[in-house]
């Protein structure tokens, strides 16, 4: 238990930093910047309560917005994919599937299902942030074409720290 | 009573979802001035610090090139202050063992005018038409505004703005910015400016037909502007055409300072700014 809370916190604390100093930095033709840190909501545990996954990802979402001067952009996005999490889970996989296996990982739940599993999640959670962020901004279209096209690359490399950090 | 409390908690994760998503799409809504400012503050601090940790952290990887570039700067001032000391009979100078001890000068007329302190940079842009540049000394290091900022003894900008640990810098590369520049040969000078096209090039304008250019011809800061002391390195003269139907040269300027590669700069304070300032405030009053 114990260890699984470090190793949770471990995740959360390199998500936000890698987003943060890293992947904020990016800004690829003008329009492509990927958002990671959702990695953290990803791979959460299946038997996280519901109203925990909520606290977990406002906490997440606020956080990051601290760091980019957006109060409640990231929030609120994080928030909507905590809230839909179970119900994507449950669309893509059987009551079996999560009841024996702990968390979603590459290793136990295999390539094809993890990078459809986090696509939805990051188009879901994309669509939303940078909506909620054209409030006050630009056009339909290139919002679109912002939200397409830092998809691909976030859900690219969620899907590729699953081989390279996050091995367990 | 008892019903409701029951659809309550069958459905908590639900109010709780849609409570907090009010709380935080308000926080969007409601994102004015005042609230900017509180944000901003804490976040300044916090990312603020921690940006400066973390350039702490990737200048490691940059520390050869750093000692480098230092060393060759130690070099050049090393041998400019030997010449000075051995054409001045001021200074005191054992050639046999290589030490010189520079007498300090009692004279209040002959005291530096200029005091050098560095920073190092922790974000920059060229990407931009306004470039900015943020340095990790702030008011509680001595950093004013208005003080040169420099990197090899070759101009980058000029302090805009100071918060207690944190300073902002325009750079050269910001279309808002002129410096009076001269040609290092002939002493002619003019304005330098950016056109926000190219970040490695900018331009020298206001320079009459007479004046003798050559590619190649070193462009220095004239002192004028007090900010920086007379006869530092802006650039290289790359090229210049005579504008159609103007009386001056359009004169393109490659800078010698490499902005995407900025690490640690040099600041120039001018003691005597604040006295300089005043004496041509006056002059401004006058008419």
């Amino acid at each position: 238990m114990v260890i699984n809370l470090a190793k949770y916190l471990l995740i959360f604390v390199v998500s936000v930093l890698l987003q943060v100093l890293i992947f904020n930095n990016i800004l690829i033709a003008r329009v492509i910047t990927p958002f990671f840190y959702i990695l953290f909501i990803v791979l959460l545990p299946f038997d996280t309560p519901r109203s925990l996954l909520l606290f977990l990802s406002l906490i997440l979402g606020l956080t990051i917005d601290i760091f980019t001067n957006t109060p409640g952009v990231h929030a609120s996005a994080a928030l909507f994919i905590g809230f839909l999490r179970p119900g994507i889970l449950g669309l893509i996989s059987s009551r079996e599937t999560l009841e024996s296996v702990s968390a979603p990982r590459v290793m136990t739940m295999g390539l094809q299902w993890f990078a459809s599993y986090v696509t939805i999640i990051v188009i879901i959670h994309h669509l939303l942030l940078f909506f909620i962020e054209a409030f006050t901004f630009d056009g339909f279209l290139i919002t679109l074409l912002r939200v397409s096209l830092s998809s691909v690359l976030s859900a690219v490399l969620i899907v590729l720290s699953q081989f390279l950090i996050f091995r367990k | 009573m008892k019903n409701l409390f029951r659809l309550i908690y069958r459905y908590h994760v639900v109010f709780l979802f849609v409570l907090l998503e009010i709380l935080t799409l308000s926080m969007v809504v409601t994102y004015n001035n005042y609230q900017r400012a509180v944000f901003f503050d804490s976040g300044n601090f916090i990312s603020g610090n921690l940006f400066e940790q973390f350039s702490t952290f990737s200048q490691i990887f940059e520390f050869k090139q750093v000692n480098t570039k230092l060393a060759e700067e130690n070099a050049v001032l090393r041998t400019a202050l030997q010449e000075l000391l051995l054409k001045s009979s001021r200074g005191t100078y054992h050639a046999s063992d290589s030490i010189y001890l520079p007498r300090i000068a009692k004279d209040s007329s002959q005291k530096a005018v200029y005091r050098f302190t560095t920073a190092r940079v922790i974000n920059n842009s060229v990407n931009q038409q306004h470039n900015f540049i943020t340095l990790n000394k702030g008011r509680r290091d001595g950093i004013k505004p208005d003080m040169g900022v420099i990197a090899n003894g070759q101009v980058v900008g000029l302090v805009t703005n100071v918060s207690e640990n944190f300073s902002t810098v325009i750079s050269i590369l910001n279309s808002k910015w002129k410096i009076s520049a001269k040609i290092k040969r002939n002493d002619f000078f003019g304005s330098l400016s950016w056109d926000g096209k190219d970040y490695r090039r900018v331009q020298l304008n206001e320079m009459p037909y007479h004046v003798p250019v050559q590619d190649g011809d070193t462009v220095v800061t004239t002192g004028y502007s007090s900010s920086f002391p007379e006869g530092l390195t802006i650039g290289t003269i790359s090229d210049f055409s005579i504008g159609t139907g103007s009386n001056f040269y359009k004169i393109e300027v490659m800078l010698a300072a490499d902005f995407k590669n900025l690490v640690i700069v040099g600041l120039v304070e001018n003691k005597q700014l604040y006295e300089i300032k005043q004496l041509e405030l006056l002059n401004k009053n006058g008419n």
